[in-house]
C-alpha cells in the first residue's frame, strides 16, 4: 500500500532526499507541523537567535562546503526577518534553498496573523521562488528548488509552503525528472569562441585574469592554476574570488578595485587583455566604467548570459560554467606554441609592486591596528583557517593582508554589503567544516547587529572564533564623512566601551578575551586557540582614526587610485 | 525606439508578475504587454512592446525567468501586429454625417451611438490605430481605451529572428 505522510513529513523527507545533513532555523506558528518530523529525523537542525542569521548560516555553510544550504523559518516577520540574507545570496550567488511557512491557503490575502507576502517580496531576491499549493506537489517542489539553486548561476530558491499544505495528506512519492522547459543552464562554451579567446591570448602583450568567484563556485581552481601558468599571464582575484588561486604564487597580483592593491587595479587599468572568468564588471571593480581599461579588448566567460555586455563589451564572450569552458582552453592551448615571456609585462608589473606595496605601520606604543591583528593571526594559525568577513574596513584589511592559498576558505558578504554577516556565516561555515578553524573578522559596528547568534554558536557546540576589530565607529562611513564631508562625523561614533564585549561574549555562554595593547596581541591569538569547546571572542582595541587604503573614490577612475590619506587629498585638489 | 518581444511563457501562477516585475527591478520601460494563451495549453504568450535600448539585456533577463521558455524578437515590418481600441468621439447631430464617412474610410466600427457622442471599434495595425486617432482628434476625443499589441511572426522561416534557442 502506498505510504501516506502529511506534507511536513514528505517535506523533511524530500530534504532527506536530497542529501540535507544540516537545517538552519526558528519554527513559529505557520511551519510549526515541519518542525515535528524533525525529531526523528536524520537532520540536525541549529536554532538560530534570527532568521536573518538562519539565512547568512546557510549561506556561510554553502561557502565552505560547495553544498546547498537550508534555512527555515516560520511566515510573515520571519519571512521578512530573512528576506535580507536572501538578497545577499542571490548577489553572491551562493546555492540556497529556503522553506517558509505560510498562512493556510484559506487565509492567504486576508492579512492573516503572521501573514505576509513571502512570495511577491522574495521573488526579485531569488534565483526562483514558489508557493506550494498542495500536499503533492512537495517532492517535486523541493528536486526543482536543489536543482535550480545548484546548477548554472547558482543561487537561493524559495519554497513557501502554507500551514495548511504541511498539515494535509499525501500520497509520498519520489519526485519524477525536473522538467523546466525554460531553465537549460549552458555548460561548454562554443568552441569557435574558444579558438578566437586562445588568438587573442596568443597576440595580447599586456594580459590580466580577472577572475571572480565563478570560478570558486564552479570548483574550477585546479583548471584556472594549469591555464594561468600555460598562457604565463598575470591573474588579479576580486573579493569574491580571493583564495582561487594562491596568494603565494608569483602570478597572483592580489585584489583589484576600490580598495585593491596599487598593482592589481593598476594591472587592470594597463591592460591590453581582460581575460575575465566569472566575474562580472562590478562597480566596486571598475570604478567609472568609460575610464576602466581602456586600452583592453575583453574576453568573457560566465555561465549567467546576461553578465555578458552588461557593463562592458566582451570582444568575446563565452557562455559557459568556468570549469568546462577552462577545460576546453586548456585542451586547445595544448597544441599551441608556448606562450610568450611578456618580459616588459611583468618588468612594469613588478615595479608597481616594489613602489607602491600595501602599507601599514604597528607602533609599539600603539593603538592596535587592524592589518597587525590580521598578520598575527595568519602568522599564529599558519594561514590555515577559514575567514569569515563582516563588511567595512576590516573586511577589506583582511582581504588585503590575509594571504589566501586555498578556495572556500574566504567568507564574505561581497555584492550587497551585509554588515552583520560575519558571525552567522562562521557558524555556517564551521557547521559544515567541522575540521577547520573558523575565525570570524568581524567589526564592532558588524558585531552588534547578529552577535546575539553568538549564542547560538555556543548553545550548539559551534566553536568559532570571533576577532573582533574594535574601533568604537562605523568606519567606513566615518571614513567617508572625513574624505567627503570635511570631517563633519555624523551617527559614526559608536560606544567606546557599550557593550562590554568581553561580558558579552561570556554571557553569550563563550569565552571573551581583550587586548588593549599591540604587545597582547599575540598572547590572546594563542590563548584564544587553545579553547576548543566553546567559541571564543577576542576584542581588539584598535585604532579608531585608522583608514584604509588605496582607495579610489566612488565613480572615480581607477586611474586615479590614492595610496593614503596625504595622497587621497591631493587627487581631490590638484592644486 | 519600441521593440516587439513575442515571450513564451510556462503557464503557471505568477508568471505575469515575474514578468512585471523583473521589468521594473531593472529599471526597463514597458510601453504595452499582453497575455494570452497560446495552442498549447501548458504555454502563454506575452507580447511586450518595450522602449529603450537595452534589447539586449532585456531579453537575457527574461530568458533568466526560470518559466521562460522563448524570447523572439520581431523585426519591424515582418511581423503581424494587431491592437484593439475603442474610441469614443464628440458627435453632435451637425457632425455626425461627416464622422461617419471618414470612420468608414478608416474601417471604423460604429459600436455606441449616443446623444452627442459615437464610440468606435478598430482593430488593426497599430499605424492603422494611429491614423484614426489623428482623424478624430480634430472633433474631440472624448474617451479612449487601448488594447496591448499582439503579435506573430508572417513566416517561421525568414522572418523571425531568434535570439536564442532555448
Amino acid at each position: 500500500m502506498p505510504e501516506q505522510l502529511t506534507g511536513a513529513q514528505a517535506l523533511i523527507r524530500s530534504l532527506e532526499h536530497e542529501g540535507v545533513e544540516i537545517i538552519f532555523g526558528m519554527p513559529g506558528g505557520a511551519i510549526l507541523q515541519a518542525y515535528d518530523p524533525i525529531i526523528e529525523s536524520p537532520i540536525r537542525h541549529v536554532l538560530a537567535r534570527h532568521e536573518q542569521g538562519a539565512g547568512h548560516m546557510a549561506s556561510g555553510y554553502a561557502h565552505a562546503t560547495g553544498r546547498v544550504g537550508v534555512a527555515m523559518v516560520t511566515s510573515g516577520p520571519a519571512a521578512t526577518n530573512l528576506l535580507t540574507a536572501l538578497q545577499d545570496a542571490y548577489m553572491d550567488s551562493v546555492p540556497m534553498v529556503a522553506i517558509t511557512g505560510q498562512v493556510a491557503t484559506t487565509s492567504i490575502g486576508n492579512d492573516a496573523f503572521q501573514e505576509a507576502h513571502t512570495w511577491g517580496m522574495s521573488m526579485p531576491a531569488t534565483k526562483h521562488n514558489t508557493l506550494i499549493t498542495s500536499a503533492e506537489e512537495i517532492p517535486d517542489a523541493v528536486r526543482e528548488a536543489f536543482h535550480i539553486a545548484s546548477t548554472g548561476r547558482k543561487g537561493p530558491v524559495l519554497i513557501d509552503v502554507p500551514k495548511d499544505v504541511l498539515a494535509d495528506t499525501m500520497t509520498w512519492h519520489r519526485p519524477g525528472k525536473v522538467t523546466l522547459p525554460g531553465y537549460r543552464p549552458a555548460v561548454k562554451g562554443h568552441p569557435r569562441q574558444v579558438t578566437a579567446a586562445l588568438d587573442l591570448i596568443e597576440r595580447s602583450e599586456r594580459p590580466v585574469l580577472y577572475i571572480g568567484g565563478g570560478v570558486v563556485a564552479a570548483d574550477a581552481t585546479g583548471e584556472l592554476r594549469a591555464f594561468a601558468e600555460r598562457i604565463n599571464a598575470p591573474m588579479v582575484t576580486t573579493l569574491m574570488a580571493r583564495g582561487a588561486f594562491p596568494d603565494s604564487h608569483p602570478l597572483n597580483l592580489g585584489m583589484p578595485g576600490m580598495h585593491g592593491n596599487y598593482t592589481a587595479t593598476t594591472a587592470l587599468q594597463r591592460s591590453d587583455l581582460l581575460i575575465t572568468i566569472g566575474a562580472r564588471f562590478d562597480d566596486r571593480i571598475t570604478g567609472d566604467p568609460k575610464h576602466f581599461a581602456r586600452e583592453a579588448k575583453v574576453i568573457h566567460i560566465d555561465v549567467d548570459p546576461a553578465e555578458i555586455g552588461k557593463i562592458r563589451f566582451a570582444d568575446v564572450p563565452i557562455v559557459g560554467d568556468a570549469k568546462a569552458v577552462l577545460g576546453q582552453l586548456l585542451e586547445e592551448v595544448h597544441g599551441r606554441e608556448p606562450a610568450p615571456a611578456r618580459q616588459s609585462w611583468f618588468e612594469t608589473i613588478e615595479s608597481w609592486q616594489t613602489n607602491y606595496p600595501l602599507a601599514y605601520e604597528q607602533d609599539p606604543d600603539g593603538p592596535i591596528q587592524q592589518q597587525y591583528v590580521i598578520e598575527e593571526l595568519h602568522r599564529i594559525t599558519g594561514g590555515d583557517a577559514t575567514i569569515v568577513a563582516g563588511v567595512g574596513q576590516h573586511q577589506m584589511w583582511v582581504s588585503q593582508y590575509w594571504g589566501f592559498e586555498e578556495p572556500r576558505k574566504w567568507i564574505n558578504s561581497g555584492g550587497l554589503g551585509t554588515m552583520g554577516y560575519a558571525i552567522p556565516a562562521a557558524i555556517g561555515a564551521k557547521v559544515g567544516t567541522p575540521d577547520e578553524l573558523v575565525i570570524a573578522i568581524d567589526g564592532d559596528g558588524c558585531f552588534q547587529m547578529t552577535g546575539t547568534e553568538m549564542i547560538t554558536a555556543a548553545v550548539e557546540h559551534i566553536p568559532i572564533k570571533v576577532a573582533l576589530m574594535n574601533n568604537e565607529s562605523l568606519g567606513m562611513v566615518k571614513q567617508w564623512q572625513h574624505l567627503f564631508y570635511d570631517g563633519r562625523l555624523s551617527q559614526t561614533e559608536l560606544s567606546p566601551h557599550t557593550p562590554d564585549f568581553v561580558k558579552f561574549a561570556e554571557a553569550c555562554g563563550g569565552v571573551g578575551l581583550r587586548a588593549d595593547h599591540p604587545s597582547e596581541v599575540a598572547g590572546v591569538i594563542e590563548e584564544a586557540l587553545r579553547i576548543n569547546d566553546r567559541p571564543v571572542l577576542i576584542e581588539f582595541r584598535c585604532d579608531p582614526e585608522a583608514m584604509l587604503f588605496p582607495m579610489v573614490p566612488s565613480g572615480g577612475s581607477n586611474d586615479d587610485i590614492a595610496m593614503s590619506r596625504e595622497d587621497f587629498m591631493s587627487v581631490e585638489d590638484p592644486a | 525606439m519600441k521593440h516587439v518581444i513575442a515571450v513564451l511563457v510556462e503557464n503557471k501562477p505568477g508568471v505575469l508578475a515575474r514578468v512585471s516585475t523583473m521589468f521594473a527591478r531593472r529599471g526597463f520601460n514597458i510601453h504595452s504587454l499582453t497575455v494570452g494563451p497560446t495552442e498549447d495549453p501548458t504555454l502563454s504568450r506575452m507580447t511586450v512592446v518595450v522602449d529603450g535600448p537595452e534589447m539586449e539585456q532585456i531579453v537575457k533577463q527574461l530568458y533568466k525567468l526560470i518559466h521562460i521558455v522563448k524570447v523572439t524578437e520581431l523585426e519591424p515590418g515582418t511581423a503581424i501586429e494587431r491592437e484593439i481600441m475603442l474610441v469614443r468621439v464628440n458627435a453632435d447631430a451637425k457632425r455626425r454625417g461627416e464622422i461617419l464617412d471618414a470612420a468608414r474610410v478608416s474601417d471604423a466600427k460604429a459600436v455606441d451611438v449616443g446623444a452627442n457622442t459615437i464610440t468606435f471599434e478598430v482593430t488593426g495595425p497599430p499605424e492603422r490605430l494611429a491614423d484614426f486617432l489623428q482623424l478624430m482628434a480634430t472633433y474631440g476625443i472624448v474617451a479612449l481605451a487601448k488594447s496591448g499589441r499582439i503579435a506573430l511572426p508572417r513566416d517561421q522561416k525568414s522572418t523571425k529572428k531568434q535570439l536564442r534557442s532555448a
